[in-house]
């Protein structure tokens, strides 16, 4: 995208509003959504990737030592991953920003 | 210059839709639209009409499948009436913001309850502001001229927005009436090869339909509104080559007797002809009456309107919807918001009339112009709108 969604002017919309490049949905902030943050105690994580499947917005990604950590400009906060880990390493801590 | 024949209004658009070469037909069957899409299905099983007809298995579907024909570049048409258009209603708006050229037959008819089947405008008033450009007809001829003129004004590039032509359930839809055929090469010389400005095709990968936030939903709607307002020349134009084509010169906003006329009749669709009758007898008696009928519904020609309004005293607006406890019906709301502000502005008396196919014959309208004449008279104010022949 050429503009942000808030530069943008009726003037510069294709007919019909129509996205002209393919997949710009990954550029919307989905993270601001956000009230409270999942956090890892990796004393816990036994690397199982049930928090990594279960994210339903794919916000969930590996670090270099194989464990799992939030994508925060995505994350919204939901808590699956955290009602699903197998050994409860995942806590939801309030935003305080 | 093609045949002239006698031939019911229904058949005679189906004949238009098989001469103006569509691709794709999606309809569901409701009185009393059903001749028309019948008719094409026929032509599509005959396999005299190379096209898709859809029987899909509601009207939700069936404009489902126009958007989403209309947006892989195929010429689509559809038709519904009543409860048909109530029911595809929330694509019928989805049409018109993806800017897909559509065209759409509407055999008004009004909505239960009660059940009726029967003709009047409750149906298209329902979608005024779905963002279509629509238009009524008042004889079997302008409904055969409009199929071509509602395809080359949807498909135009300047324009890409899909079309309703109104056409009245019964009292239009199902009379047999003389209709001038145009000849196959006309119809190919009006109505050029459809090529949309935008698509749905592998090689340009493109969305349509996404969503909005509300940082940017507002310009969406301000484009669409421009689009939609800046449509007039094309129209205009598609009217002024099909008049000197087939010698039939149609405007938004028509008159008849307006020479000297200090009250105007104002009619949309069918009835109109029967408007003119009154209008004759009542220039017969020396009343300076004319008419005007509203052709163009949207985008309103506010210009052209105000034009043909100009130095009457009084508006006399048949309305065949009810805005229960509004304003006035649906035309006269928009009649005299129209006028607002104008110098010398006319009153502009509201009769509801011809419900659900009660009968509205000259004589009523010679009824509802001395009524007018003698609230006029009585110098009171009138009631914003009055149920014309309602039994006590």
């Amino acid at each position: 995208m050429v503009k942000s969604e808030k530069e943008l002017g009726w003037k510069d919309l294709e007919v019909g509003c129509d996205v002209k490049e393919p997949g710009n949905g990954s550029q919307y902030r989905t993270g601001d959504w956000r009230s409270v943050r999942p956090v890892w105690d990796k004393t816990k994580c036994i690397k199982c990737g049930v928090c990594y499947i279960f994210c339903p917005d794919a916000a969930i990604k590996k670090d270099e030592e194989g464990y799992f950590e939030a994508d925060l400009y995505y994350c919204k906060g939901c808590g699956i991953c955290a009602h699903e880990c197998v050994t409860g390493c995942i806590t939801m801590v309030e935003e305080e920003e | 210059m093609g045949k002239r024949v006698g031939i019911e209004t229904s058949i005679a658009a189906a004949e238009a839709v098989k001469m103006a070469n569509v691709d794709v037909v999606a309809a569901y069957p409701i009185t009393p639209q059903t001749h028309i899409v019948e008719h094409l299905s026929e032509f599509v099983a005959d396999g005299v009409l190379d096209a898709e007809f859809v029987p899909v298995e509601s009207e939700h579907s069936a404009m489902s499948v126009c958007c989403g024909s209309s947006a892989v570049g195929a010429r689509t048409f559809t038709c519904t009436s009543s409860q048909g258009l109530a029911l595809m209603n929330e694509i019928v708006f989805i049409a018109s913001a993806l800017r897909l050229p559509i065209v759409m037959i509407l055999a008004n008819r009004s909505l239960s309850s009660p059940l009726s089947i029967w003709n009047d405008h409750t149906d298209v008033m329902s979608v005024r502001d779905v963002g279509w450009i629509q238009l009524f007809t008042e004889n079997a001829q302008e409904v055969f001229d409009h199929v071509f003129f509602a395809f080359r004004v949807a498909e135009d590039p300047k324009v890409s927005f899909p079309v309703m032509v109104n056409v009245d359930g019964f009292i239009l839809t199902h009379v047999i009436e003389p209709v001038e055929f145009w000849d196959q090469e006309q119809v190919d010389r009006y109505l050029p090869e459809f090529k949309p400005v935008h698509r749905l095709h592998p090689d340009n990968p493109t969305t349509m339909g996404a969503f909005a936030m509300p940082g940017l939903f507002a310009e969406t709607k301000k484009a669409q509104d421009e689009a939609l307002k800046s449509t007039m020349p094309v129209i205009l134009k598609a009217w002024k080559e099909m008049g000197e084509m087939v010698g039939r010169h149609y405007h938004p906003v028509e008159g008849y007797q307006t020479e000297g006329a200090e009250t105007l009749i104002l009619t949309m669709g069918s009835m109109g002809e029967t408007a003119s009758i009154a209008v004759d007898r009542l220039r017969a008696q020396g009343k300076p009456v004319g008419q005007l009928k509203i052709r163009l519904w949207r985008p309103f020609p506010f210009k052209e309107f105000r034009e043909a309004a100009k130095g009457a005293k009084h508006i006399i607006v048949l309305d065949r919807a009810i805005s229960y406890s509004g304003p006035g019906g649906p035309v006269a709301s928009e009649i005299r918001a129209a006028l607002y502000g104008e110098k010398d502005m006319p009153i502009v008396t509201n009769f509801i009339a011809g419900l659900a196919g009660r009968d509205v014959t000259p004589g009523d309208f010679i009824n509802m112009y001395d009524q007018t004449i003698d609230m006029a008279k009585g110098n009171v104010r009138q009631e914003d709108y009055i149920f014309y022949g309602v039994r006590e």
